[in-house]
């Protein structure tokens, strides 16, 4: 979305109308080799409680990806590591094959291309629907930028595009603190998507959410796969079932099993962490 | 492209502010510009129509302390961030406008010496560094906006970056200004310690007493005022207020949606702390006097004060709530001197239980508006 970018300098027109600018600006995601996310002997403890203990795990460039596994596995953990917010103490993230996410911020790798959802909802309550997307909308995000920034058609567009798409047309003009519990879920993927990122982050996207609104869900995170490497925290079997792709077992820490929802299912070893407890 | 920002800026400026906002600048206006410099000057002395120096000072005092709590509301009601020293920058500005006007006695002091008194006094032969360049008018304007900016810009630095917030961030400012009080206090800081700087006598050579130059103060400070009002509309309603409220709201969803939120706090820090200053400055001549106390605690929390009494993120509520509290500060400081600290107390408790939103909040409510 270059329109939505009010940048003065009007230079790289190729590179915006591209939307490129902002990467070749802070360093191009290289996933060259087919891998988006490296993340190799990840170590992280919490008064010597291991939360993640030499966790290695790759998520393919387009890859739908599922991880599950019992409280306290580190999911969590996991996905505050690739989003900066927690440091570890010894192993490597990497994102393509170029940008190390254990040294850049929060706001850095959200603007690298990593969206993230939290358990909780997370949106702008006092803002209404229509001005949490906007300020999501992948543009410049500098103070001077935002001093004079103006909506241009196109952004108005996307927006647009974007509330038909997770249904809040109705409620464009509404606070967001007024929503559902659902269509805040909703809001917040939005807003994800609005970011335009390379690799978006769920962690619990239907916790909460009615069976209806559940299905609707998943239809609409298995319709990203393949534009976008996505990566899932969940609980719900029915759920992951239903997104299909592959899936990776936590359990203290670390990568328990992987592979299809059938075979992780009848590996004995998460029969055993999941039934054994 | 940078032009065609710039042209569009006045408009926009413009339309930031709503019509009934502009109605009600036009009005003040008209009071401010025309009808109370005319009554003052014009009308004679002993006529009912004549308005007296005493009202035209106390009206341009409450007009600096509007602009500081229109500032105030800026980083508070929109930025979530409360700082208790915001006195600081007032008295900064002040003092950097009040070393103008000492220099601007010149030899009609009670030493009548080319140093200021205080420093006869202390048996000084010659003028600190920092002193240097004071006698010029706009080198003491530069310094009324850079001193105050630069140590916000720095402070503001240090904070946000260590990710200070809420409660400390707002202790922290307290002993800021406290330590600067004790700092301006000693006699060896060069500011005239306890006793400040007073006894002005001219300002870009007019007599500081003249009714002609407290009406062109009066006049200026009004449209300072309305600048401010102006300028703050445009930033919280641009996607930098937003950007600014979303902070406030849900710091950690900013970052992650690739904002870095530590310039944005910055800006609205350091825009703040110079509106302050720029009052502070306007100040200092229309009261005749800069020392210490106004940088001491109470004063700062008595800022913030205002704004609750008017109504957090308003804007035009701080104005009220600046007016409002100053005026029942006039009235009761000379009829009950002593209880006035246990009645700011109790307002302040009063308001923040019984009406949040303030005095403008509580006016929507009844008007059946709806809530901001």
């Amino acid at each position: 979305m270059s329109a939505a970018r009010l940048s003065p300098g009007g230079g790289g027109s190729v590179l915006e109308s591209a939307g490129m600018v902002h990467v070749a600006e802070r360093g191009v995601l290289d996933a060259s080799h087919g891998v988006i996310l490296y993340l190799e002997g990840i170590t992280v403890s919490f008064d010597g409680f291991r939360a993640l203990n030499q966790l290695t795990l790759y998520v393919d460039k387009g890859e739908l990806r599922c991880v599950i596994g019992p409280n306290g596995a580190g999911k969590t953990t996991m996905m505050d590591v690739i989003t900066g917010k927690t440091r570890p103490e010894s192993g490597t993230a990497f994102f393509g094959q170029t940008m190390d996410l254990t040294r850049m911020s929060e706001a850095e790798i959200a603007h690298a291309g990593i969206g993230r959802k939290f358990q909780k909802p997370t949106v702008f309550e006092r803002h209404t629907v229509f001005e949490n997307l906007e300020l999501a909308l992948k543009a410049d995000r500098r103070v001077r930028a935002s001093l004079f920034a103006r909506l241009g058609d196109d952004a108005r567009d996307r927006i647009a595009e974007m509330l038909r798409f997770i249904r809040l047309a109705e409620e464009a003009d509404r606070p967001a603190g007024l929503l559902s519990h659902g269509q805040k879920q909703w809001l917040e993927i939005g807003m994800l998507l609005v970011q335009e990122p390379q690799l978006l982050l769920l962690d619990e996207p239907v916790a909460g959410m009615s069976d209806d609104e559940t299905e609707r869900t998943a239809e609409l995170i298995a319709s990203l796969a393949g534009k976008h490497s996505v990566v899932v925290v969940e609980h719900d079997m029915e759920f992951i079932a239903r997104l299909g792709g592959k899936v990776t077992v936590l359990d203290e820490g670390a990568v328990l099993a992987e592979g299809t929802l059938q075979a992780v299912q009848g590996d004995p070893r998460v029969v055993e962490v999941y039934l054994g407890r | 492209m940078e032009l065609a920002i710039r042209r569009q800026l006045v408009p926009r400026l413009i339309g930031a502010t709503p019509r009934a906002g502009w109605v009600a600048l036009a009005a003040f206006g008209l009071v401010a510009f025309v009808i109370l410099p005319a009554l003052h000057l014009l009308a004679p002395a002993g006529s009912r129509l004549h308005v007296s120096g005493y009202v035209i000072t106390v009206g341009g005092k409450i007009m600096c302390y509007a602009i500081v709590a229109v500032a105030l509301d800026l980083i508070w009601g929109y930025g979530g961030i409360l700082s208790l020293g915001h006195g600081l920058f007032f008295a900064l500005g002040g003092y950097a406008f009040g070393m103008y006007l000492m220099r601007s006695i010149g030899r009609e002091g009670v030493y009548q010496a080319d140093l200021p008194d205080f420093m006869v006094f202390l048996d000084w032969k010659s003028l600190p560094w920092y002193w240097r360049g004071t006698d010029h008018a706009p080198w003491a304007f530069l310094l009324v906006v850079a001193v105050p900016a630069l140590l916000a810009l720095v402070f503001g630095l240090f904070a946000f970056r260590s990710r200070i917030r809420g409660v400390y961030f707002s202790i922290i400012t307290q002993a800021l200004t406290f330590a600067a009080m004790l700092f301006f206090f000693r006699n060896e800081t060069g500011f005239g310690g306890n006793n400040g700087f007073t006894d002005f006598k001219r300002i870009m050579g007019f007599s500081v007493t003249a009714p002609a130059t407290r009406v062109v103060l009066f006049v200026l400070t009004a449209a300072m005022l309305a600048a401010t009002l102006v300028a703050t509309r445009y930033l919280v309603r641009s996607k930098f207020g937003r950007i600014l409220t979303a902070i406030r709201d849900s710091e950690s969803r900013v970052m992650f949606l690739g904002y870095d939120p530590l310039p944005y706090k910055l800006f609205a820090w350091t825009v703040s702390a110079v509106l302050c200053a720029v009052a502070g400055a306007l100040y200092v001549p229309q009261v005749g006097i800069i020392n210490p106390s106004e940088m001491s605690p109470g004063n700062s929390i008595e800022i913030a004060i205002w704004v609750a009494v008017g109504g957090r993120g308003t804007l035009v509520g701080a104005v009220i709530g600046a007016a409002l509290v100053n005026l029942a500060k006039s009235w009761f400081t000379a009829a009950f001197p002593e209880y006035w600290l246990f009645f700011l107390g109790l307002l302040f408790i009063l308001v923040t239980r019984f009406m949040p939103e303030g005095v403008v909040g509580l006016g929507r409510r009844l008007l059946g508006g709806r809530p901001a």
